[in-house]
């Protein structure tokens, strides 16, 4: 049997709250943080509402250094993974360096960061190009800033499988852990709320064009036309049980089971559920709640939901998708989901799934409007990357 | 009429491209001192450079960023090219 892996800390930056507290505080009240695009000139574009984060300034969290070799989504992924080791209690520089790993997901990478590069370039040529075009755009650069900034010499990397991916970036960080890896910042944040990003982002043909942000994103809804997207994720602080034990941190739970499927001639959703149930141990009637993908596309909502009652059986598991207060964050958006299932977990609590009215012919439970009590103990995240990705994640208090 | 470039410059320069630097930093006598101590690392001197030739109208040879490890060097690297042009 393996040493069972914890996680210790949360970093949330989220549309509707900065911080765990702030976020959760939102979430259970309901607060939606989508509304019109301010980032830039949304008026030509058919998609005009996203979650964006407001009211955060770099500035005041990163020094100066940082500020010219940095897109948005790294500053608020450094910030994240401040706040997750403070709340861990860790202080990384009295540990050893390769004992710790970063393990995060990206969907774009640097997005405005290189808009604003090759504007440099077609408009006055290439040395006007920052040297740190070099680096800010990739998917790698949240790990390598974290990595940097922390000292964290341990084994690091990066997962790009769209919304997936925050999964599967904690699934590695639990491997690494597993080999012997004291201690991984793991998880996703996702940014890309510039013209550029919105231009590739409209490409998916799945952002809703609605102009009401009460409307934009139902996922499970006969009106369901699409989702919102969204800016920000969280990083989690991984450790083995006996070294969190160890310290004497406090545990927010258990990553106890994981899988990943790819969608062949048959969805491979259900697969993925199963195969993670398996790996925890548990069987679908262990499990109090589940995190849903909630595409917000007919096709992929009874993709899913068919997935959930084939298990669960119809209205047999609470679901919700608090994302609908968020917009699709891309692989920020499954570890968010995971945050937020420990924190549903700490307080015997399921967040809502807010606007949404679910069609009756999808057999779910979701948990609408207001929060709803529940003793909690195991939860299921769901999350689906764009191509065919699925994967499945089970954490217990 | 030829341009000079002082330490002055090169501090105003760095800390436009790449913000304060993360180590001893660039108060006092840093003319010799390495750009690796102060807190600046070689993206951060090709950042610097590219700045330079951008505002004085120069190209630097690619090797003066990774010979000029201090600001004294890289000073007189600039100023000869400075010199050459101005002739």
């Amino acid at each position: 049997m393996t040493a069972p892996v914890v996680v210790t800390g949360l970093g949330v930056a989220a549309p509707n709250g900065l911080g765990g507290q702030d976020f959760w505080n939102a979430t259970l009240a309901g607060k939606s943080g989508i509304g019109p695009l301010t980032h830039f000139d949304s008026s030509r574009y058919p998609a005009k509402l996203a979650g964006e984060i407001n009211g955060f300034t770099a500035e005041d969290h990163l020094p100066s250094r940082l500020m010219p070799q940095t897109d948005r989504v790294t500053r608020l992924s450094l910030v994240a993974a401040d706040w997750a080791l403070a709340d861990a209690g860790v202080t990384p520089a009295d540990l050893p360096e390769f004992s710790m790993g970063v393990s995060t997901a990206s969907s774009a990478g640097g997005f405005a960061f290189s808009q604003q590069e090759l504007k440099n370039l077609w408009s006055k040529g290439s040395q006007y190009v920052s040297a740190y075009q070099s680096f800010a755009w990739f998917y790698a650069v949240n790990t390598g800033q974290i990595s940097i900034r922390h000292g964290m010499k341990g084994p690091s990397g990066v997962v790009v499988t769209d919304q997936a991916g925050g999964l599967d970036a904690v699934a590695q960080a639990r491997r690494q852990i597993r080999k012997g890896t004291s201690l991984v910042v793991a998880g996703a944040v996702d940014a890309l709320l510039c013209s550029w990003g919105w231009t590739g982002l409209l490409t998916s043909g799945r952002l809703c064009t609605a102009a009401e942000p009460t409307h934009a994103y139902l996922p499970f809804d006969d009106r369901a036309a699409g989702h919102v997207a969204g800016e920000g994720g969280a990083l989690l602080i991984m450790e083995s049980a006996d070294s969190a034990k160890t310290r004497g941190a406090k545990v927010y739970g258990e990553i106890a089971g994981y899988a990943a499927t790819f969608d062949g001639a048959e969805p491979g959703l259900r697969r993925a559920v199963e195969l993670a149930l398996a790996d925890a141990g548990v069987t679908p009637a262990d499990v109090d709640v589940v995190f849903a993908d909630a595409a917000a596309e007919p096709e992929l909502d009874r993709v899913e939901a068919e997935a959930i009652v084939e298990v669960f059986g119809p209205h047999g598991v609470p679901v919700t998708a608090p994302k609908t207060m968020t917009g699709r964050l891309y692989a920020g958006g499954a570890a968010l989901d995971l945050a937020t299932a420990f924190l549903a977990l700490a307080e015997d609590t399921i967040p809502p799934t807010v606007h949404t009215e679910p069609a009756e012919r999808y057999g779910l439970d979701l948990v609408v409007s207001q929060p709803r009590a529940a003793r909690l103990r195991t939860a299921l995240v769901l999350a689906r990357g764009h191509g065919g990705f699925n994967s499945a994640m089970v954490v217990r208090s | 009429m030829s341009r000079t470039f002082t330490l002055d410059d090169l501090k105003r320069i760095l800390l436009e491209g790449s913000g304060a630097p993360d180590g001893t930093g660039l108060d006092g006598d840093v003319l010799d001192t390495d750009f690796a101590d102060i807190g600046y690392d070689s993206l951060a001197l090709l950042e610097t450079a590219s700045r330079v030739e951008r505002e004085y109208g120069i190209e630097l040879d690619e090797t003066v960023v990774g010979d000029a490890t201090t600001p004294r060097a890289l000073l007189d690297a600039v100023s000869a090219h400075l010199v050459a042009q101005a002739a």
